[in-house]
């Protein structure tokens, strides 16, 4: 099994701590005077997103995870997973809700989306960054108020709620910041 | 930078004639006080036997040199020897040790003072300081160990154990993964590095000294209740720049320690060295009472020029060396 010895630790690298899979955000190499050295590391679990701080005795090793990321088409839902296919040999790929996170609020099909596997298995699904979504449901615009940057909620056909400027209607359709939630734009068909 | 830049320097110009005026400070801080400049060798035939330091190992026809960790040995021969007050810069080298204030290959500032004990020694340093990096004069503060450990990490190092260190650094938010377990002093350095260092030096110099009797290195032990080493640290801005101690004088203390580091070696499985059965001799026909410190003149610089990495105020770090 692969492995990396602290020494070899940098910013992206895949380790395995206490059985789950983290991508390495920041390494660094502290060594209080006479002692013992470690290294701090800031770490993301792949798993749930969460970040962390860990220290590491200098010189262990630690598993190597073996993560890999792809692009993949989503195609459709069965309720209980998300399938996707790899447009490169077209083998089909089945994601479970805890893997798609929040992702499938942005999908209607035929987006382009990354998945990230681990052992093989999809460990996170990343929506494309930016969704092209129409309103269902919102409050009537008032009208001739472009200007002073009012929002609203508005529910999208995804079933997303986003919050749109004022002078959004029903029907329209919208450009959305999947990484951040936020309306970004007008959209035409 | 790009790969092709790898022949340039990473040290700027100005900062490396800063480097240059500040060794011309220290020539004439130490000839001021009428402490000789010695040299010693950088390849020796014994090494060092900490289990935290890790010495680079040249092999010839003739057998096996290490090169010096620090000069630390020979100057103490030369002390048994009469030297009277003794200093050095020179370059050391430590295996494995990269890294923001770490560079395998670094120049080391090291004296010793006949009749100082570490408390007045600690006044020099301050001294030396306050003379190269004018920024930071101003009254030092002096804490032990343990009252270090008490104001900034809430426990009393003295009176501790691995779950409690764990606990500590678990509330804040730093844990350790299961497999990675250290010894108490492991654990303790872990929390000196985390939290207790980071804080302290901010407003002037801050020397920690009577380290547990553990941690002595080649500090002499001062008997109570608990024992302490008679060892110190200074600090600015939360960066460790020196380390000394009310030296060891006693042969059959400092070859038990050998011989006690030595079984540490063997049972983490590292790699063995050959003791210094010189200095050990250089003990034994007397040795004066004396303190001595090794101060990194890098990080002086460092702090000196504002700068934020070792690679700043070295010309060549390792990776382009």
């Amino acid at each position: 099994m692969a492995s990396y010895s602290t020494s070899e630790f940098k910013a992206g690298l895949k380790i395995i701590i206490d059985g789950d899979p983290y991508n390495i955000i920041e390494n660094e190499f502290v060594k209080p005077g006479k002692g013992q050295a470690f290294n701090r590391v800031k770490i993301r679990n792949l798993r749930t997103g969460k970040v962390l701080d860990r220290n590491m005795k200098s010189g262990e090793t630690v598993e190597a995870a073996d993560v890999i990321e792809m692009d993949v088409q989503y195609l459709y839902s069965d309720g209980q997973f998300w399938h996707f296919m790899n447009p490169e040999n077209y083998e089909q790929i089945a994601a479970d809700a805890t893997a798609m996170g929040d992702a499938p609020q942005w999908l209607k099909g035929e987006e382009e989306c990354k998945i990230m596997l681990w052992n093989g298995k999809p460990l996170a699904v990343t929506a494309p960054v930016f969704a092209i979504l129409k309103v269902t449901e919102t409050d009537p615009g008032l009208r001739g108020d472009t200007a002073t940057g009012g929002t609203k909620p508005a529910k999208l056909e995804t079933g997303a709620t986003v919050r749109v400027p004022l002078f959004i209607n029903e029907g329209e359709l919208i450009k959305v910041d999947t990484r951040t939630a936020t309306y970004a734009a007008r959209a035409k068909e | 930078m790009t790969q092709d830049e790898g022949w340039r320097p990473t040290a700027s110009f100005d900062v490396l004639r800063l480097r240059a005026q500040m060794l011309k400070q220290l020539r004439a801080f130490f000839d001021a006080r009428g402490v000789l400049e010695v040299e010693t060798p950088a390849l020796s035939r014994a090494g060092a036997t900490d289990r935290h330091l890790a010495s680079f190992r040249i092999d010839d026809a003739h057998g096996s040199r290490y090169l010096h960790t620090s000069p630390e040995y020979p100057m103490k021969r030369l002390l048994a020897a009469g030297s009277g007050d003794i200093w050095q810069a020179c370059k050391v080298f430590r295996a494995d040790e990269a890294g923001r204030f770490h560079n395998p290959e670094f120049t080391l500032i090291e004296w010793y003072r006949v009749g100082f004990d570490h408390h007045r020694l600690m006044r020099e340093v301050a001294e030396l300081i306050a003379t190269l990096v004018p920024s930071v004069a101003g009254e030092p503060e002096y804490l032990t160990y343990r009252a270090a450990f008490q104001r900034y990490a809430g426990i009393n190092p003295m009176q501790t154990d691995a779950v409690a260190c764990r606990e500590v650094l678990r509330i804040r938010g730093n844990e350790v993964p299961a497999a990675h377990a250290f010894d108490t002093d492991g654990w303790l350095d872990l929390i000196a590095g985390e939290i207790v260092y980071p804080a302290l030096g901010h407003k002037h110099v801050v020397f920690v000294y009577d380290f547990p009797a553990s941690q002595a290195a080649l500090a002499r032990v001062r008997p109570g209740e608990p024992p302490v080493a008679e060892r110190f640290e200074a600090f600015v801005r939360g960066v460790e720049l020196a380390n000394g101690f009310h030296e060891l004088a006693d042969p059959g203390e400092q070859r038990r320690r050998f011989e006690r580091d030595l079984e540490r070696r063997r049972i983490d499985n590292l790699p063995m060295v050959t003791m210094d059965e010189q200095l050990l001799q250089a003990l034994g026909q007397g040795f004066p009472d004396c303190a001595g410190v090794a101060l990194g003149f890098d990080r002086l610089v460092m702090l000196a020029a504002g700068a934020e990495a070792i690679e700043d105020v070295i010309a060549f770090p390792f990776d382009r060396a």
